[in-house]
């Protein structure tokens, strides 16, 4: 059972850490961190189902009988790619958050973007910046 | 006429690079509106296809059905196609002029090419008819629009893009596992295919996670209470044009894809018998009404209130959903039409107290009501329609839906759909009171009416707004024969 089903195990377990890191964590770039290793499970739990037991690549020549499913690896890699530019675009926007609020926590933007219904007008024309 | 389905498609995707050769912006501007225009009129020809012929089924690359991709149009995708080119068109009209106040001028034709993108991503959801392909236009437009929306000019619209991203990325990869999942259990990714063959694998359990997965991840990007919390501060904090195209357009692609999941691809029988998803979006609509209203009271800040019945009006769509009747469906998919009406008239004419005065707080728009009398009575008549005030194409969506209801003989969600509109009649009359029974503040009384080009993309739709509340042969008629054949009855 476990050993038939490791790829699966495995998925599971990434996938559940990836996620627990985006909501637990407060440091933007560990959740995008969480968020990747998410995406990661995956392209794994495609990747592992496009085996086929005695499979071999695809590729056609003689004595070749079991193929693999090529379609899932070809999908993953679109989906591939579109992780890496969805993390790109978040490290982007986190070089800007940074800039624009001096910090990388959830707690401290948080308590930035508060601040100015409560306390000084003048934080909110540093802020507009 | 052949590639008018894949036209619809590449046209904005390949006109998206081609801004960068165009140098002034103006230029680029007047490209991305006439792209958006060609766009419009592919869809029109699209729906006059499908209403002569039938269904279009387009091969991409002549690889027949199952195992290439195939572009499915019938005619609910017709109807969204008409909705997102429509107002991705008159809101481009306004564009250039609000865009100059909002967003450096070095960055102007990266906003039209980063807009094109999201409509093709936008117009590719809705065309294709490929699971995994459904997929790849998702985070086309949800791309563009994080990057979009960071665009804004104060420093929460980057926060809030980030927090976009993290919502959005989240349920776009739900739904990808969901489609895995389908994909290991029947070999198939056309959704044609995959409804013929779910069925025969229904009462898996790999199954009934797909689905879950699936449903989730689509509800994440339509914003249903309670996995609204990305949609306020996005919509608030985004260029005004911006929110003006996402609120009419982008939450209308998600229910799309709701419809599409729940009742082609895995089934009315699966959906709505098997799983209890008619009393999860009763209950949860409900509670997106009635939350969202109230919340939408108390803001300070008129985006955020707008953005807050926008929750809310998702709410109303998804009970025409839960009904699992003809007259439901025909209900959810007039809404999502007058819907986008409504609210791309309303969020541009904020778009144009923002041009003339800065920001939307509440406080600011004080006697606005005769400083620019056009854009009030546009704000005015865009919270009347959403109220569903007869003569208003609002009137005709909550009409329908109260009959499906009362068809069901559901009459205590009929009330309560009656109070979440009293709801609505409050936050409206906030604005009402504060434009034209108050003084205006010392720094506005030189403000003046908005350009004219805003004021034509606002009227167009009020217009729009009056004319399908009148004449309601074209929409319902398209409705009602996409709600049946959806029901697998003949039109």
């Amino acid at each position: 059972m476990i050993t038939g089903l490791f790829n699966n195990w495995i998925v599971i377990v990434l996938m559940m850490s990836g996620l627990y890191i985006v909501i637990a964590h407060g440091n933007l770039i560990k959740k995008l961190i969480g968020l990747s290793l998410f995406q990661t499970s995956v392209f794994i739990l495609y990747i592992s189902m496009a085996k086929v037991e005695g499979g071999t690549a695809p590729i056609l020549a003689e004595n070749i009988k079991e193929l693999s499913n090529p379609l899932p690896h070809v999908l993953i890699l679109t989906a591939i790619v579109v992780g890496i530019s969805t993390t790109a675009l978040g490290l982007a926007l986190v070089i800007r958050i940074k800039e624009a609020y001096g910090s990388i926590e959830e707690e401290d933007i948080q308590i930035l973007d508060n601040l100015p219904q409560s306390k000084t007008q003048k934080k909110i024309m540093d802020g507009e910046q | 006429m052949l590639h008018l389905p894949i036209l619809q498609v590449v046209i904005p995707l390949m006109a998206a690079p081609l801004c960068l050769l165009l140098k002034r912006p103006q230029l680029v501007w007047l490209f991305a509106l006439f792209v958006s225009t060609v766009a419009f009129i592919i869809s029109l020809l699209l729906l006059q296809q499908v209403s002569t012929t039938g269904v279009i089924s387009y091969e991409l690359g002549g690889w027949q059905a199952p195992w290439g991709i195939e572009y499915r149009i019938d005619q609910l995708n017709a109807l969204l196609l008409i909705i997102i080119s429509a107002t991705s068109t008159v809101v481009l009209i306004a564009a250039q002029t609000s865009i100059e106040k909002e967003i450096p001028k070095n960055k102007h034709t990266l906003f039209y090419i980063l807009y094109l993108l999201s409509l093709t991503g936008m117009l590719g959801i809705v065309s294709t008819g490929d699971a995994f392909n459904v997929f790849v236009f998702l985070e086309i437009s949800s791309l563009s629009a994080y990057s979009l929306i960071a665009l804004g000019k104060k420093r929460q619209a980057l926060w809030a893009s980030f927090q976009y991203l993290i919502m959005g990325t989240i349920g776009a990869t739900f739904i990808l596992i969901g489609i895995g999942l389908m994909y290991q259990m029947t070999g198939t990714l056309n959704m044609e295919d995959l409804s013929q063959r779910l069925p025969q694998v229904a009462q898996t359990k790999t199954v009934f996670t797909a689905f879950t997965f699936i449903i989730v991840g689509i509800c994440l990007k339509l914003a249903l209470f309670p996995l609204h919390l990305w949609l306020p501060n996005a919509y608030a904090y985004a260029p005004s044009i911006v929110t003006a195209f996402f609120a009419a357009t982008a939450t209308k692609v998600a229910i799309y894809l709701l419809i599409r999941f729940t009742f082609t691809v895995f089934g009315l029988s699966f959906s709505f018998t098997t799983l209890p998803l008619q009393g999860l979006f009763l209950v949860l609509g409900l509670m997106g009404i009635i939350v969202a209203s109230s919340a939408a009271i108390y803001q300070k800040n008129i985006k955020h209130l707008f953005a807050y019945s926008s929750i809310a009006q998702v709410g109303f769509i998804i009970i025409g959903l839960s009904t699992n009747s003809v007259m439901g469906l025909t209900a959810t998919l007039l809404h999502l039409f007058n819907h986008a009406i409504m609210k791309g008239a309303i969020f541009l004419a904020l778009g144009a107290v923002v041009y003339q005065i800065g920001n939307s707080q509440l406080v600011n728009f004080s006697g606005l009501g005769r400083k620019m009398p056009l854009t009030m009575a546009a704000i005015v008549i865009g919270g009347l329609s959403l109220i569903g005030v007869p003569l208003t194409a609002g009137f005709i969506s909550k009409w329908y839906l109260l009959t499906a209801l009362i068809e069901n003989n559901w009459w205590p969600v009929a009330i309560l759909i009656l109070l979440g509109s009293l709801l609505t009649v409050i936050y409206v009359w906030r604005i009402v009171e504060v434009i034209y029974f108050k003084e205006p503040l010392a720094e506005n009384t030189s403000v003046t009416e908005a350009p004219i080009l805003f004021l034509i993309s606002i009227w167009t739709l009020i217009i729009a707004n009056f004319y399908f509340g009148i004449d309601t042969r074209f929409s319902v008629q398209l409705t009602q024969s996409a709600a049946q054949s959806l029901f697998g009855l003949s039109p």
